[in-house]
């Protein structure tokens, strides 16, 4: 968003974008179709086009359309039914060409090869990520983000495990590995610890998140560094964003993982040949696998590439802090039964078979407005900007992104406005059962949704739960309000994203500063919407229908008249 | 070039006693040939077919009963030494003398297809069919690939291909000849030399396109007197292009759909290529029970439109007794795609029943696809016992069709797996040792027990008893 701030200007680059419908650089498709047929692969090609919801600025595309071309080798006594696959993805210039020439170098040097028990998949696809998804879609003839494409000629079988290689210089001083994936999936460690086999063999110097391996645990220094790295990692797992494009694989079961050749102007370098004989060593030992990657662990944390924090170390954590909305929950049930039985008591008729007089009833009925009201909030923050773009470009001078992100936010702003209690007093002599019974409600809801998220991406749970638990106990409509209320607008999922932001490009030691986070916030704002349209991710709707409800359901209690 | 696929199938047929072969045949005869068929790629196929036919009455049944008729795959086998040694003792020359001098397993194993066949049927022996002969055909196929075998070098030579040559032939055959494609692609002039040239040439209609043959006779004395050996040459005039090689007119891919271990679904692209006419197919297809076939999702599709089969036979599966069984006759249309798609279920097994590596999937047998394929050039009828071996692969029914036989790829598919790892084992150890100590424990405490008189006497006490009922005394 930096380089046209003009809205006007954007607005007319977007036509003339729109109208040309040109990319300026655009995949060589005949050649590489070419140079894999003589290389001895059997060649297809897979033309996608998707039109976005609304134009991706960062990446500059509205209306994509490009071809996807892949050499499938036979393995010479296998019947192709199981195969590996090597991807480059290439985005909209040519940054990535370094990684095409590796591949139809080693699919040339595995071409002559006779050992090959699975097919493999020599893939290059256009528009990065979106060629990716396009041929996993049509591969699996699936269609779920509504792409179009055209169907597939030639399969390989089961994939057993997929490679993606990004390599942005000709000069490789280090080899990223990613393992994010789509809505935090992360492949089988097993994968990644061949990886690092392999870099240790050949003497590669690997990093993960950006960050050298520690090399001394046992001084202060280690550690220190690991839990930066792992804090990295928590961040981006929670994003839930596909961080390359093996992330995509993942829905498929296919356990993949992206490298990236680094130039980070280090003194030694390496040249292709030593990142070449890694990925062909990955490939042999992946080509030998009798079963699918199936043991050791799926759910793991990495503070370096040869230590992981598994699932029964981290799981107890979040359960903690969820035990604290659930006793809360139960300390306001408690008081609730107490105020019920105080009032039935002078009635004559105590008894535990009634848990609920009739009293509590009505203060159950009071309910139904807040709730309907924030979940239509929640609704309208999920549906209404994109569905709104093209009147809010006519009325205001905004392009369709920065409308889509200006309009999110406005709800979001406007929900915090909007009068929930529509209720009347009704009870007088218990005013407190009303926001109470609320509060029991929002604090049961925060903590099902909180622990549903904590099993599937951990990272994001445990994040959110950090952040919206305290305050979601604290809320109550006594006591010092205004601190309550910052305290509430500080840890709403908005503000988590915000803050997220400043602490990744904090522990990357790239500080941001308040306006260029603000500009990141907006980016991360249309990413998100934009992800959940054109790869599925589940960050925005479950941010926007499940967690944004919950939270103005807190804000109600603390307003609660 | 073509791509690998099983060998695994070792399917037995056994074809009714048609009327195909009239003339008296000699008896225990043996014919061997060797078709080598240069690919356009650069790449080289060699067939070779042994067919043993003797006059020994076997078992003779009468008509054939369709309810006899049986089919089996085994899609998992893998292409082996093993399954050659065997194959290779069948033949009545072994790899002594003739052909089966070249069948080496470390260079035919070096190939990028191979497939490996054992056909045996009954064939009449008169018009009435009154004495039948038994025939025993064995046919391999193997396609040598330029970039692996030829180390990218495109001229081939039998000593290149199979590291031998050809020195004398079988002493049991009545025929062994080595025939070598040199159908001119291009109109001006040949593209393909070979070498010694050949005495005689054979001209035919295979797969629906006229085909020129060179011909070596073995039993030809000149042929390897000359040279005490016979290494055949083939030359490229003009070097093949990579270009991909020429569509057949049938062909098919088969594939897992969906994701996920809940469902999926097995969708058979069936593609006629035929640019105006359009032919049956007949579609086999076994799935195993643990895929749960929701038959009333069964579509078929071409050219967008749906495509009734004219015959269904549907026969549901049996869990754990019978796979499902189906089969269909669909129409093709001119240069279309058909899809033919059902979805499935993954059943969950017990779990002694998961094979010992349940990550790996479990296979699916191929379709089996069954047509007469409409061909360019009509073929005139020949005579089955002059003509070469190779011409009754593929049959003509009556000049302008074809008969194939496809097998599509067999598939892998995931179902549902528990994690057999060390958790799941300590879980089974400790339920089974607290079911034993459990059961025992409870048997003790609710065991009344009784104390029995020992019995003394046994037999001999028991027949004195009897004797002592029949005379009316009572017993001991």
């Amino acid at each position: 968003m930096g380089l046209l701030s003009d809205p006007v200007r954007r607005r007319a680059l977007a036509r003339l974008v729109l109208r040309l419908n040109a990319p300026l650089w655009a995949l060589p498709v005949a050649w590489l179709e070419r140079t894999m047929r003589s290389v001895g692969l059997e060649v297809y090609t897979q033309s996608f086009s998707r039109k976005l919801p609304f134009p991706d600025e960062t990446h500059e595309r509205y209306m994509v359309s490009g071809t996807n071309v892949y050499g499938i080798l036979r393995a010479p006594r296998a019947a192709s039914t199981e195969s590996l696959v090597l991807t480059v993805p290439c985005g909209s210039d040519s940054t990535n060409s370094q990684a095409v020439g590796l591949l139809l170098a080693l699919a040339a040097h595995f071409r002559g090869q006779i050992y090959w028990a699975k097919d493999i998949v020599f893939l290059v696809t256009e528009h990065d990520l979106l060629g990716t998804e396009a041929w996993l879609e049509a591969y699996h003839d699936v269609n779920v983000t509504g792409m179009q494409s055209s169907p597939l000629q030639g399969r390989a079988g089961a994939i057993q495990a997929a490679v993606a290689l990004e390599l942005s210089s000709d000069v490789v001083t280090s080899l990223d590995v990613a393992v994010e994936g789509l809505n935090g999936q992360l492949p089988n460690l097993d994968l990644l610890n061949l990886f690092q086999t392999f870099c240790q063999k050949g003497g590669l110097l690997c990093t993960l998140q950006g960050k050298l391996q520690p090399q001394d645990w046992t001084s202060l220094d280690g550690p220190l560094q690991g839990l930066q790295t792992l804090l990295l990692m928590v961040l981006r797992q929670a994003s839930g964003r596909p961080h390359g494009s093996h992330g995509l694989f993942l829905r498929y079961r296919v356990e993949a993982l992206t490298l990236r050749g680094i130039n980070s102007f280090r003194q030694y370098k390496y040249d292709l040949v030593a990142v070449g004989k890694a990925l062909e060593g990955m490939f042999r030992k992946l080509n030998h696998l009798l079963e699918r990657l199936h043991q050791s662990f799926f759910l793991y944390l990495l503070p370096g590439l040869s230590r992981f924090v598994s699932i029964g170390l981290y799981m107890p954590a979040v359960g903690f802090l969820l035990l604290v909305l659930g006793l809360k929950a139960l300390e306001l049930w408690m008081q609730l039964h107490e105020a019920g039985m105080g009032l039935e008591e002078p009635g004559g008729a105590p008894g535990p078979s009634v848990p609920l007089p009739p009293s509590q009833g009505v203060g159950l009925a009071s309910l139904v407005a807040p709730l309907l009201i924030s979940q239509a909030m929640g609704l309208a923050l999920y549906v209404l900007p994109v569905l709104g773009q093209h009147v809010a470009t006519q009325h205001f001078p905004v392009a369709e992104a920065e409308a889509v992100v200006l309009t999110l936010l406005a709800i979001y702003a406007a929900g915090l406005a909007l009068p929930h209690n529509t209720h009347r007093v009704i009870s007088t002599q218990a005013p407190d059962r009303g926001w109470m019974a609320l509060k029991l409600v929002a604090l049961i809801y925060l903590a099902l949704q909180l622990g549903c998220i904590a099993l599937t991406n951990f990272s994001l749970g445990f994040l959110l739960a950090t952040t919206m638990v305290p305050t979601a106990a604290l809320a109550k409509p006594h006591g010092p309000r205004t601190l309550y209320a910052a305290l509430l607008v500080l840890t709403s999922p908005a503000a988590t994203l915000l803050g997220s932001l400043f602490l990744w490009r904090e522990l990357q030691e790239a500080p941001l500063s308040l306006a260029e986070g603000w500009q990141l916030f907006l980016a991360a704002l249309a990413q998100g919407v934009l992800e959940h349209h054109t790869y599925g991710a589940l960050l925005f709707p479950l941010l926007s229908l499940g967690l944004y409800p919950c939270w103005l359901l807190f804000w109600n209690v603390l307003f609660w008249k | 070039m073509a791509a690998a696929m099983p060998l695994a199938l070792l399917v037995l047929l056994l074809l009714g006693p048609g009327g195909w072969c009239l003339a008296e045949p000699p008896r225990d005869s043996l014919r061997e040939e060797l078709v080598i068929t240069p690919l356009p790629s650069g790449d080289v196929a060699a067939t070779f077919q042994f067919r043993t036919r003797w006059d020994s009455e076997l078992q003779r049944e009468g008509d054939t009963d369709h309810y006899f008729l049986r089919y089996a795959v085994l899609p998992r086998e893998v292409v082996c030494t093993e399954n050659l040694t065997p194959w290779k003792k069948l033949l009545p020359c072994s790899s002594k003398a003739g052909l089966s001098v070249l069948l080496k397993a470390d260079r035919l194993f070096h190939t990028s297809y191979h497939s490996q066949a054992v056909h045996i049927r009954p064939v009449c022996r008169n018009a009435r069919c009154t004495s039948i002969s038994w025939e025993l055909r064995q046919t391999l196929s193997v396609v040598f690939d330029a970039f692996i075998t030829g180390q990218g070098k495109k001229d081939w030579s039998l000593f290149r291909m199979f590291s031998r040559t050809l020195t004398e032939p079988c002493p049991l055959a009545s025929e062994s000849r080595v025939y070598v494609d040199i159908t001119t692609y291009n109109q001006d002039n040949e593209t393909l030399e070979v070498h010694p040239p050949p005495t005689t040439t054979y001209q035919d209609v295979i797969l629906g396109t006229r085909k020129t043959y060179a011909i070596y006779d073995l039993l030809d004395t000149a042929m390897i007197n000359n040279s005490r050996n016979l290494n055949i040459q083939l030359k490229w005039k003009r070097p093949p292009e990579n270009e991909a090689p020429p569509v057949p007119f049938l062909h098919a891919q088969r594939y897992v759909s969906g994701y996920g271990l809940q469902k999926g679904e097995l969708s058979t692209l069936l593609y006629n290529t035929h640019p105006y006419r359009a032919f049956p197919v007949l579609l086999l297809d076994t799935v195993p029970w643990y895929l749960r076939l929701y038959v009333h999702t069964l579509t078929i599709t071409s050219k967008g439109k749906e495509n009734k089969p004219s015959y269904i036979h549907y026969q549901p599966a049996q869990d754990r007794l019978q796979p499902h069984l189906l089969e269909m006759l669909i129409q093709l249309p001119a240069n279309s795609v058909t899809k033919v798609s059902i979805q499935f279920e993954r059943a969950l097994l017990k779990w002694t029943e998961y094979t010992p590596d349940p990550n790996h999937g479990f296979y699916v047998s191929p379709s089996v696809l069954s047509a007469l394929v409409p061909s360019m050039v009509a073929a005139k009828p020949v005579d089955w016992e002059e003509s070469p071996l190779f011409n009754s692969l593929f049959p003509v029914s009556d000049g302008s069709n074809y008969f194939v036989r496809l097998y599509t790829e067999p598939l892998l598919v995931n179902l549902p797996t528990p994690d057999f790892s060390m958790p799941y084992n300590v879980i089974c150890l400790t339920c089974t040792v607290v079911a034993v100590c459990y059961g025992s424990f409870y048997n003790l405490l609710t065991r009344t027990f009784h104390i029995e008189e020992p019995r003394t006497g046994g037999l001999a006490k028991r027949l004195a008893n009897l004797i002592r009922r029949a005379r009316g005394v009572p017993p001991l």
